[in-house]
């Protein structure tokens, strides 16, 4: 009994998301692998070694693995599979992308999003967008899983370092290649592994008036987020929406500013610890779901908080 | 050439749902049913690229009830030239919907299929994935820009870091992400002109596929609540109770 977990990075730092992932396979209270598949990702490789309940990384390092195609990363997991009772990897957009195409290449079910594991058949997953928690059995010999970061700690790391096996791999493939990215520069911490987001929303009025929540930011050592009306509307990119279909996330504490609270902006973050709410209207969703609630117009509580916490 | 979209008939977006007494599902007796948002972008995009001339015939495809056959009439209203249900009153699983959309591609020989990302019911984000691994395809997943360039695809992917544009051999599966466009809505004479377009029924059967489920689930329950807060009166008494009440700043 062997589970492997797969690692989120970026050839050069390990992805926190693989930390959660590796507390999840715990569970099974089994040898626990982890995959790094990348290129020029040793310092990725040494990473996974240092973390604590993991017995072995497994390192395929190729130039046809330099970015994550999901045409690219499956053959190599399908060729460990064998090995394997559990795959296991975060929910993120790298992970939903593969592990999908491997379960079906397997002929295994996959069971999606996890929020716990109940015993070794049994997981529990939200549905519809989390206003409903499902308690689902799978009977298949493997269990492909993807698991949401947010409902298990990070694993720590130590200093010791397991035993890395470097595997090579003919990963060559031409269904696909990769052309150009824009990735979003922020000093700011991620997301999805900030202890504090603070979001903004359609009531934010513009992008440029995001920058009366940069300051606040900064000064909470914050992350900022942002609902879909707001990514919509264009004033800030794809990548800071919290939802059902952006980022699922529960900080300690989570700032909703100019959100109303659409069910599908409450679905990724109402397992926050604490939820301020900051909006002039009174009869807002997002006031259902929040620990403190201020009704009052966004540009002058904002100003005024960044001044309170100088 | 020609484009397959499937679409999943699904408890409308602006629903909210309730968990059944009994624990054993959602109910969906007299709720209002519609297709699945991210379907419906899937069904605008092959319109676009069949507006744009690259593609000849539109063909949508749906597993599930009989009443399906509203969902597929949609978008066949929409742009859709003919369509296909697959008649199931099962519950069907993204692996088995894969293996039968993969039998339909075999016998319709699609250059592209154009599908939602995910289903809001079950949330699970398999299907697109799948089906191109069962065809050995290429896949765009989660995009937000398709653009056809001879025989090969660019699509830009929303990303947990921002975007990716990567290129794809056709034939390939395109999964699709909120903004990759704004949905039409069908205007009443397409909506008649829809009433008479072709709509095959068949079954899983008609397709060799084994439905038969590989998860069972065992309860559907609430979520836990939260318990409900307080409303402060000033910035200055909203930052003394974070600092000393809830100790989270």
């Amino acid at each position: 009994m062997t589970v492997l977990v797969i690692a989120d990075h970026d050839n050069e730092k390990l992805k926190d998301s693989t930390l959660n992932t590796v507390t999840a396979a715990t569970k099974f209270n089994s040898e626990i692998h982890v995959l790094v598949a990348g290129y020029n990702c040793a310092l990725v490789a040494n990473a996974a070694a240092k973390i604590n309940g993991v017995d072995k990384v497994i390192c395929a390092d190729d130039i046809s693995l330099k970015h994550p195609l999901a045409e690219a990363v499956t053959p190599v997991v399908v060729n460990l599979a064998g090995k394997y009772d559990q795959i296991m990897v975060a929910a993120t957009t790298t992970g939903k992308n593969f592990m999908p195409r491997v379960a079906a290449i397997l002929d295994m079910a996959q069971i999606s999003d996890i929020i716990s594991i109940e015993n070794g058949n049994t997981f529990k997953r939200p549905i519809y967008a989390g206003n409903a928690i499902a308690t689902v059995e799978s009977n298949d010999t493997k269990k492909l899983i993807t698991v949401r970061t947010t409902t298990f700690a990070a694993a720590l790391t130590g200093d010791q370092s397991v035993v890395i096996e470097n595997i090579s791999i003919d990963s060559n493939q031409s269904l696909s290649s990769f052309v150009s990215s824009e990735l979003s520069k922020s000093e700011r911490p991620e997301l999805t592994s900030a202890k504090i987001i603070i979001s903004g929303g359609r009531g934010m009025g513009s992008g440029e008036n995001f920058s009366l929540i940069e300051g606040i930011a900064d000064k909470l050592g914050a992350a900022i987020g942002a609902s879909r009306a707001a990514v919509d509307a264009g004033y800030v990119p794809n990548d800071y929406q919290v939802g059902q279909t952006g980022k699922i996330v529960a900080p300690d504490l989570y700032i909703a500013v100019g959100i109303s609270g659409a069910i599908q902006h409450l679905a990724g973050m109402k397992d926050s610890k604490v939820i301020v709410a900051i909006n002039k209207d009174d009869d807002a969703p997002i006031f259902q779901v929040a620990d403190y609630g201020l009704v009052a117009d966004l540009f002058e509580v904002l100003p005024e908080l960044n001044k309170e916490l100088s | 050439m020609k484009v397959l979209v499937p679409v999943k008939r699904v408890i409308d977006y602006n629903v909210k749902i309730r968990v059944k007494s009994d624990q054993s599902g959602v109910e969906l007796d007299n709720v209002k049913m519609s297709m699945n948002p991210f379907d419906e972008i899937a069904i605008e995009e092959a319109i676009r690229l069949k507006e744009a001339g690259d593609v000849e015939e539109i063909i949508s495809i749906s597993i599930g009830p009989e009443k399906a056959q509203e969902t597929l009439r949609t978008a066949l209203a929409m742009g859709a030239d003919r369509a296909i249900l697959v008649k199931t009153d099962e519950e069907v699983e993204p692996l088995a919907i894969a293996k039968i959309l993969k039998a339909v591609v075999e016998q319709e020989g699609p250059k592209i299929v154009l599908m939602g990302k995910q289903a809001i019911d079950d949330d699970c984000n398999q299907t697109g994935q799948m089906l191109a691994a069962l065809l050995g395809w290429g896949q765009g997943t989660f995009a937000s820009d398709v653009k056809l360039d001879g025989s090969s695809l660019y699509v830009t992917r929303e990303i947990d870091g921002g975007l990716e544009t990567v290129n794809l051999t056709l034939p390939a599966v395109i999964t699709t992400d909120l903004r990759l466009n704004e949905p039409r809505y069908a205007s009443l004479p397409n909506i008649m002109k829809a009433k008479r377009k072709l709509l095959d029924v068949k079954t899983p059967e008609d397709y060799k596929v084994d439905i038969s489920p590989r998860i069972k689930t065992l309860k559907v329950e609430e979520p836990a609540g939260r318990i409900a807060g307080i409303m402060v009166k000033s910035v200055s008494e909203l930052v003394s109770k974070l600092r000393d009440e809830a100790k989270v700043i």
